[in-house]
């Protein structure tokens, strides 16, 4: 492939792609990023390629290995173009069929589609899915339409036509106004101004300057970025390209998380492709701007997601924060003014030099514009990615896009933010999620995670859960952060053991407000969110676990007792053999009983007993009833 | 452990002191683990100090300074799997195996390691051991699936 020189010939190149690619030609979409890999997607690919080189099909049909559409819950995804018809959880054993029917004879496979679970409807195409219809996919909407390691497929979708404007008829005043007035803000946590964060790197009057991309996704629970890195890496790169264009730097990094191999793999094709193609590198589309790019992967240190703890990172360092007394727009890489963007930051980027600040600000609210992307997890139906406006409420996405909570279970709380952020009880479910509300609340955007949890999650055991994430990941620097944790986790461990005291929810406080005004960094100033949000909305639980040694929830292990309801057991020795401890005792027609002196609380005899007798229980709070006296034990069988 | 194999791969980098932490990390992907050696010829060859070294050695997670086993064994314990029962899969698993998150197995088999998020929050609770995923993992599945590899 020979590099573009100029704007025209970027043109000529797209018009040459789209015009050899026959749009009414089958075309197989399957989703390949890691959600889908985990639940089988490579045997299905393996499947298809085989089954339709047997039916010699090779150059009828297109097949495209595709980035992460969202809808995990429901992967492998397969999305059968033209007609878009969406299959869900396709197995191998799926393929002659899709091939035979619906490739050869087009026609549609009710059993693979998305069926309505209240009106029992099927539903053939992909955006008529109601978990996809009430987004707004302006960034994910295309990688099942893209091979995140073909630059042409992006170039098919309009890519670097951006850049091209950018470089060609903008100058980088010009590009910097038009983000400033799109409002974008950090997608990474913060929610600070893109353009603001540009210029003063730009402003500077030293160089040279770095910008680099911030792929260190710590938080657990969320994966939008590496969706967005792994399924359309050209679309971070041209943002990247655009940013560096207007801040007047020559030379970027990308810090990826090496825990996403796949991110780190498509990166690197991409960055190369990029290059070849005379997207980066020296005299970039024959404008005379030189940029290149460099990949490092951060080595699974969470701390080393805040900006002045990676890039020290970058310059092959232990990844620890500094004071930021000078922020790192202004010192920062080997002391040089450094911009750091986070992935779906600068993603939005070519969409706002390609439409405009006023469409962008067409969307959102009047703090927050566009739209977020978040990860839907925990006790919710359709867990998955979703890309809504600013805006919507809470509820909607959890009810009309995560289709509500599974098993009839209540709703108890929704956790935003990560370790940062904290715990939204439900009165504030109809809160329009922007940065302001969610910070409002006490927790926070952060990143975008958005963990679910139903009547059996325990909050004081998911306050104890991120103190005991961020007590690991705290890098011990600065005391407050390192010696608060601590000093927090064992606060916690007592309590969710049973052993709290008194005065042990006050003493969580005045950590908690100590740690968030002394702290060096914001893993520090904003760790103790969970614990203050979850103290500020279920106090009643904590004084339930400190009072009654009760773990409403029935999760927290010490507080627990599992017990077998005679009148429920039927006596199948199940739980019996499956039990590590031999704690239970019984026989054929013999109820069985659990020794609460054995039992180690590992509650396999709980998840082993068949749901349709639901014998094993569990007790919180008050004593284990005594057991049934041996000679009672023996089953008395009704008759059928 | 092959000097040649850790020359190559510092020969990959630029002999620059900030290549410190990717040099390290291909080392532990080639290697498993990071043998005493490999940091030894890094000093020599890079002119790191060792105790630079040792300290970016340890601070990260995804670098270890023993041997791991012949199998990893990552429990996730992110926030989806956490709500949904990872804390009892990772005691059911170290029960199995009787060590602790962390340790490796005295014959060496397999090394258990606990992992915050792998990103494949709809199959929680998450085993996976190498490159195999298991997701809606339960107590009771937890046997079966150590017990198919050798």
């Amino acid at each position: 492939m020979a590099r573009i020189n100029s704007n025209t010939e970027l043109e000529e190149l797209r018009q040459e792609i789209l015009s050899k690619r026959d749009q009414n030609k089958p075309r197989i979409a399957v989703c390949a990023g890691t959600g889908c890999l985990a639940s089988g997607a490579a045997k299905v690919i393996a499947a298809l390629k085989e089954e339709i080189k047997k039916q010699g099909l090779n150059a009828d049909v297109d097949i495209k290995e595709t980035g992460c559409p969202g809808f995990c819950e429901r992967g492998p995804i397969m999305v059968i173009y033209p007609e878009e018809i969406c299959y869900l959880q396709v197995k191998p054993d799926d393929i002659p069929e899709i091939i035979s029917e619906t490739i050869k004879e087009r026609k549609v496979i009710d059993r693979l589609l998305y069926t309505d679970p209240t009106t029992g409807e099927k539903v053939t195409h992909e955006s008529e899915i109601p978990f996809y219809k009430n987004q707004k996919r302006l960034l994910i909407g295309t990688n099942i339409n893209i091979d995140p390691k073909s630059i042409e497929d992006y170039l098919a979708i309009g890519g670097y036509r951006a850049l091209a404007k950018a470089l060609f008829d903008m100058t980088p005043e010009q590009v910097l106004e038009e983000v400033k007035r799109a409002n974008l803000r950090g997608r990474g946590g913060g929610g600070f101004p893109a353009a603001k964060k540009w210029e003063t790197t730009r402003n500077v009057p030293r160089e040279p300057k770095y910008v680099i991309v911030n792929a260190d996704e710590g938080d657990p629970g969320a994966f939008m970025d590496r969706a967005v890195l792994e399924g359309n890496p050209h679309s971070v790169l041209e943002g990247l390209v655009i940013s560096a264009y207007t801040i007047g730097s020559h030379e970027g990094f990308i810090y990826v998380r090496q825990e996403y191999p796949l991110a780190v793999e498509n990166v690197d094709i991409a960055i190369k492709q990029a290059e070849e193609y005379g997207f980066l590198g020296q005299n970039i589309l024959g404008s005379g701007f030189d940029f290149i790019v460099n990949v490092h992967r951060g080595a699974g240190a969470f701390v080393s997601g805040e900006s002045s703890a990676l890039m020290t990172a970058i310059e092959g360092k232990v990844g620890e924060p500094r004071p930021k007394y000078i922020r790192t727009a202004v010192s920062g890489i080997w002391e040089r003014p450094s911009n750091l963007n986070n992935v779906e930051t600068l993603a939005n980027v070519p969409l706002i030099i390609n439409n405009g600040a006023e469409w962008f600000t067409s969307i959102g609210t009047e703090g927050s514009k566009g739209t977020k992307i978040f990860s839907l997890v925990g006790k919710v139906n359709n867990t998955g990615l979703v890309e809504v406006p600013m805006g919507m409420s809470l509820r909607e996405i959890i009810y009309n896009i995560g289709g509500g909570i599974p098993g009839d279970k209540k709703f108890k709380a929704v956790q935003t933010g990560g370790p940062s952020g904290g715990v939204i009880p439900e009165q504030y479910l109809d809160t329009p999620v922007d940065f302001d509300e969610l910070t409002k609340l006490g927790s926070m955007m952060g990143s975008g995670g958005m963990i679910v949890m139903d009547e059996d999650t325990c909050v004081v055991d998911v306050a104890r859960y991120f103190v005991d994430f961020l007590c690991d990941e705290s890098c011990g620097k600065c005391i407050p952060c390192r010696e608060g944790l601590k000093h927090m986790r064992e606060v916690l461990n007592n309590i969710v053991e049973g052993k709290g005291n008194e005065g042990d929810i006050e003493l969580l406080e005045e950590l908690s407000r100590l740690m968030t005004k002394a702290s060096l960094c914001a893993l520090g100033t904003s760790a103790a969110n969970p614990v203050s949000t979850t103290i500020r909305y279920f106090g009643d639980e904590y004084q339930a676990h400190i009072k009654e040694s009760k773990c409403p929830a029935l999760v927290c292990k010490e507080l627990v007792s599992y017990y077998i309801e005679p009148s429920k057991c039927q006596a199948c020795m199940i739980c019996l053999r499956n039990c590590p401890v031999e704690a239970i005792s019984g026989g054929k027609n013999q109820i069985h009983v659990i020794d609460q002196a054995k039992c180690i609380k590992c509650g396999v005899c709980f998840d082993a007993c068949p749901t349709r007798f639901g014998a094993v229980i569990k007790i919180s709070g008050e004593p284990v009833p005594a057991s049934l006296p041996e000679k009672e034990r023996s089953l008395v069988r009704g008759k059928k | 452990m092959e000097a040649e194999k850790v020359d190559e791969i510092i020969d990959r980098h630029p002999a620059k002191q900030e290549v410190l932490i990717q040099l390290l990390l291909d080392m532990q992907n080639e290697f498993n683990w990071i043998p005493k050696q490999a940091i030894l010829r890094i000093n020599e060859r890079l002119q790191i100090p060792l105790s630079q070294i040792y300290r970016v050695a340890s601070f990260y997670k995804a670098m270890s300074l023993t041997p791991r086993g012949k199998h990893i064994v990552n429990v996730c314990l992110g926030t989806a799997c956490h709500v949904r029962g990872g804390p009892r899969i990772m005691d059911k698993v170290e029960e199995s195996l009787k060590i602790k998150a962390g340790k490796t197995t005295q014959d060496m088999k397999f090394t258990l390691e606990r992992v915050n998020c792998l990103g494949c929050c709809a199959l929680g609770p998450v085993i996976v051991v190498d490159k195999d995923y298991y997701g809606n993992v339960t107590t009771a599945k937890v046997k079966e699936i150590l017990e198919s590899y050798d």
